[in-house]
């Protein structure tokens, strides 16, 4: 058993160096989503009609498919860093946290992936 | 006799309380968003399938519990943009003074508003194929 105290086994240690990361990812991740976000949703609120020959056509224009390929893999990371801090704060069951914070980084991780392809896959014109 | 000192009065944490109130908010607003995310891949999912697994998804895209969920959306956004951009600003240091978030704190409340009711007005507007 030892005897020394906790703030005594945490001091001296330094840091673990990569504390920033996480906030430093949110804010750049927020930072892009500023003026993507405000591109989808004008770009969304202001399309002339949503059959889905114009939706495809929409999406498969050069910049849109390219901005929208940026927004997805952009939100879905920024939508990751957010789950995992409200998990970290709310969830206390050590367990059920490491297994919500995984499945979280899993299905996000999937999101983008199916997103991407999606893009890409309209994009290249196989649908129609 | 001198007035006795009093344990702050609870008007003092006015000011907190709306602090709490505006950040959690952006917590609840980023979780609506991130069901969000889920029906944009969802939406470009079925696109990518083709025009008959789209016309297949509108039982679900077209739903009215759907038509109320892209409201919720745009007006989830709405307030996460903005209360974003004054948390930002806060990281530069700047607007941490009490009245200045206090006044930043209404300045957010009314510009999500009108800028959720502004896009939802004109994102429901008649158009063909909603």
């Amino acid at each position: 058993m030892s005897l020394q105290t906790p703030l005594g086994k945490a001091l001296g240690l330094g840091s673990a160096g990569n504390g920033v990361h996480h906030w430093w990812v949110q804010r750049l991740t927020a930072v892009a989503l500023v003026p993507l976000g405000v591109w989808l949703l004008v770009s969304l609120v202001t399309l002339p009609s949503l059959d889905f020959v114009t939706l495809v056509s929409w999406i498969g224009g050069t910049w849109t498919a390219s901005l929208l390929t940026v927004f997805v893999i952009t939100a879905s990371w920024h939508s990751r860093l957010g789950i995992q801090v409200i998990i970290e704060d709310y969830v206390h069951d050590h367990g059920l946290k490491t297994t919500s914070l995984v499945l979280s980084g899993f299905v996000h991780v999937l999101l983008a992936a199916l997103g991407v392809f999606a893009v890409l896959r309209i994009a290249f014109g196989s649908p129609l | 006799m001198r007035a006795r000192p009093l344990s702050p009065h609870w008007t003092i944490y006015r000011m907190s309380r709306y602090s709490v109130l505006t950040s959690l908010a952006n917590r609840a607003t980023g979780m609506v968003l991130s069901v969000g995310l889920l029906l944009l891949i969802y939406w470009l999912t079925a696109l990518a399938r083709g025009a008959r697994a789209y016309a297949q998804a509108q039982a679900v895209l077209g739903s009215d519990l759907a038509k109320v969920g892209y409201a919720g959306v745009i007006a989830a956004f709405s307030y996460h943009l903005v209360a974003g951009i004054r948390h930002l600003v806060w990281d530069t240091g700047r607007g941490l003074e009490k009245t200045q978030s206090q006044r930043s704190a209404w300045a957010v409340i009314v510009a999500a508003v009108v800028l959720a009711a502004v896009s939802i007005w004109w994102a429901f507007r008649a158009r063909e194929g909603i």
